[in-house]
């Protein structure tokens, strides 16, 4: 390939990712945007005499919507790793009789839609009196993120040598500390890959949050947005910059994810 | 009898092996098939405010079906809920595929683009729904402020009944592309190189190779992603509440926002009919994926 062939496609792909990140970028321009000229056509295409009205209207408001967002993603992500790794672990090692059938449900758990979750939840969760509850919105989060986690951790640890944990078998370890000591380190990409998608799957939940727990005072952030859009259908930059908060920690996520799948990708590419 | 020792296993695995899918199990019953029930429960029963708090409602058999079926506003959201689903498939798709092609070439920079392609994908759904909403509002948006400048509009995107729902399919296209690139491109890097080496050595161009040698080969992988794309885009509400809530005048209603508004969307819910309708999606999604599986294993065993 001669350079200039190269040349063209980089040029290509940033237009085509410009293009594609758009969105982005007016949710970043607006965020900046001055109340006064929110309206202005043609708009500014870029923050010129930007404000940081928006951002100050997160921090006077917004705060305890974000505590609670990260205390519910915490949340989910512990259940969801206590649930599916030693799942994982026996489904891909212990494969004991019966146990395909459950691979097989969780397939189907899969397809439910929040919504009908939503449904159901809210029925008992009234019965019980634990709407408007973080624990309860942690449980209901955490059907999203528990099915994908058994099957992430049960691909994965299915390549765990054998000898591994016959070795560990033979120093006298139980079943129970050959997961703990031996399979749950070794399996610590999983680990990070479960615990990301279920973190930014119960952050980003809206479904479950808008039903669940629309009426307490712990709030996260996605009804914190909803509820910006139906009341001041006005400031636009408060609603952009609570956004943009509200999209870091995939960022950074994405960022930190990016090392761990290039580690994986270069290590198998020594083994071959 | 004695069996060969590696096929059967210890009585001991076997009970290590349900003691660690113990909490999956106990987990599935709660917090998966009890909603489920519970769902079927309410969409049998005649319930009113009352009697969903304090129990006792009437069993009612399949009035709420019924109800729903007969009412004027199931036809339109079964409609918009088909053409939602095939056009965004259909589309995500196409790019997906040209994205997954045009970087499957390494160029400068070809690692990092493609990374910043996932972004759409995760971000929360209400902060694109949102930023579409106003990119899309017709006074204030950069898109009508876009159009003029080639002297069309202004287009009533979000609050004209003929725009509303090509709106919502517009914002989930952006959402979706990620997933399909990412799906295509890792299936392209399993095709051997030598074979696109043959065909070109055979005087096959670029576009002869990637019908004969591309397509076949992707077919797999393709039939996963549009499987899992059309269980996903079945049940999409998230963007659709939030940009149109289902109108105007439902002209942008699927069943799962018809659903949730029966539900939840009024001050007096209907929780009978609003389960009877997720119910039904329930159904839709199961059969369409089941339909699909079994066009694609035909087609690829003939």
């Amino acid at each position: 390939m001669t350079v200039t062939r190269s040349w063209w496609r980089t040029l290509l792909g940033l237009a085509l990712t410009a293009v594609m990140l758009f969105p982005v970028y007016w949710m970043i321009n607006v965020s900046f945007t001055r109340d006064r000229d929110m309206r202005k056509s043609p708009p500014n295409w870029f923050p010129m005499d930007g404000t940081l009205d928006g951002y100050r209207a997160v921090l006077d408001q917004q705060l305890p919507y974000l505590g609670t967002s990260l205390l519910v993603g915490l949340g989910t992500v512990a259940l969801t790793v206590a649930i599916a790794a030693p799942a994982g672990y026996s489904l891909a090692k212990l494969r004991p009789a019966g146990g395909g059938l459950l691979g097989f449900v969780l397939l189907i758990a899969q397809m439910i839609p929040a919504i009908i979750m939503a449904m159901g939840f809210y029925a008992i969760y009234l019965r019980l009196g634990v709407l408007n509850t973080v624990g309860g919105l942690i449980i209901a989060d955490s059907t999203i993120a528990v099915p994908f986690g058994v099957l992430v951790y049960t691909a994965f640890m299915s390549a765990i040598p054998e000898e591994l944990i016959q070795a560990a078998k033979i120093d006298g370890a139980g079943a129970l500390r050959t997961f703990w000591s031996v399979v749950m380190p070794v399996s610590r990409n999983a680990t990070i890959t479960v615990s990301l998608f279920a973190f930014l799957w119960a952050w980003s939940d809206f479904v479950f949050a808008s039903t669940l727990d629309g009426g307490g005072t712990l709030r996260p952030i996605t009804l914190g947005i909803y509820h910006y859009i139906g009341n001041n259908n006005q400031e636009w930059n408060a609603i952009m910059a609570t956004a943009v908060v509200a999209s870091v920690p995939a960022t950074v996520l994405l960022v930190i994810a990016q090392r761990y799948v290039a580690a994986g990708v270069t290590s198998g590419a020594v083994k071959d | 009898m004695r069996r060969p020792r590696a096929t059967r296993r210890p009585r001991a695995t076997t009970w290590a092996g349900w003691a660690f899918l113990a909490p999956l199990t106990v987990y599935l019953l709660l917090f998966f098939a009890y909603p489920l029930y519970r769902n079927l429960d309410l969409s049998l029963r005649d319930y009113n405010v009352r009697s969903f708090v304090q129990g006792g409602a009437e069993f009612a058999g399949l009035d709420n079906y019924r109800k729903v079926l007969e009412d004027p506003a199931f036809v339109p959201a079964l409609t918009h809920t088909a053409v939602f689903t095939v056009v965004c498939l259909v589309v995500q798709f196409t790019i997906g595929l040209a994205l997954a092609v045009f970087f499957s070439r390494s160029f400068r920079l070809s690692v990092t683009l493609r990374g910043l392609f996932l972004v759409p994908w995760l971000l929360p759904l209400i902060v694109s729904a949102s930023t579409w909403a106003w990119m899309l509002n017709s006074d204030s948006g950069v898109v009508n402020s876009a159009l003029s400048l080639v002297g069309v509009g202004p287009v009533n995107w979000l609050t004209s009944p003929d725009w509303s729902l090509a709106s919502v399919i517009i914002a989930n296209i952006w959402i979706g592309v990620p997933f399909n690139l990412v799906m295509l491109y890792s299936g392209l890097q399993n095709i051997p190189a030598q074979l696109y080496e043959a065909a070109a050595i055979d005087g096959a161009g670029g576009w002869r190779q990637f019908w004969s040698i591309t397509l076949p080969l992707l077919r797999p992988v393709t039939a996963i992603t549009l499987l899992l794309g059309l269980v996903y885009t079945v049940k999409v509400f998230d963007i659709i509440w939030i940009m149109t809530r289902g109108g105007p005048a439902d002209s942008s209603a699927t069943l799962a926002t018809w659903s949730y508004r029966l539900g939840f969307g009024n001050t007096l819910p209907a929780f009978g009919p609003g389960a009877a309708v997720g119910n039904l999606l329930i159904v839709i999604t199961l059969i369409a994926g089941l339909v699909y599986l079994r066009v694609e294993r035909r087609r690829y065993a003939s």
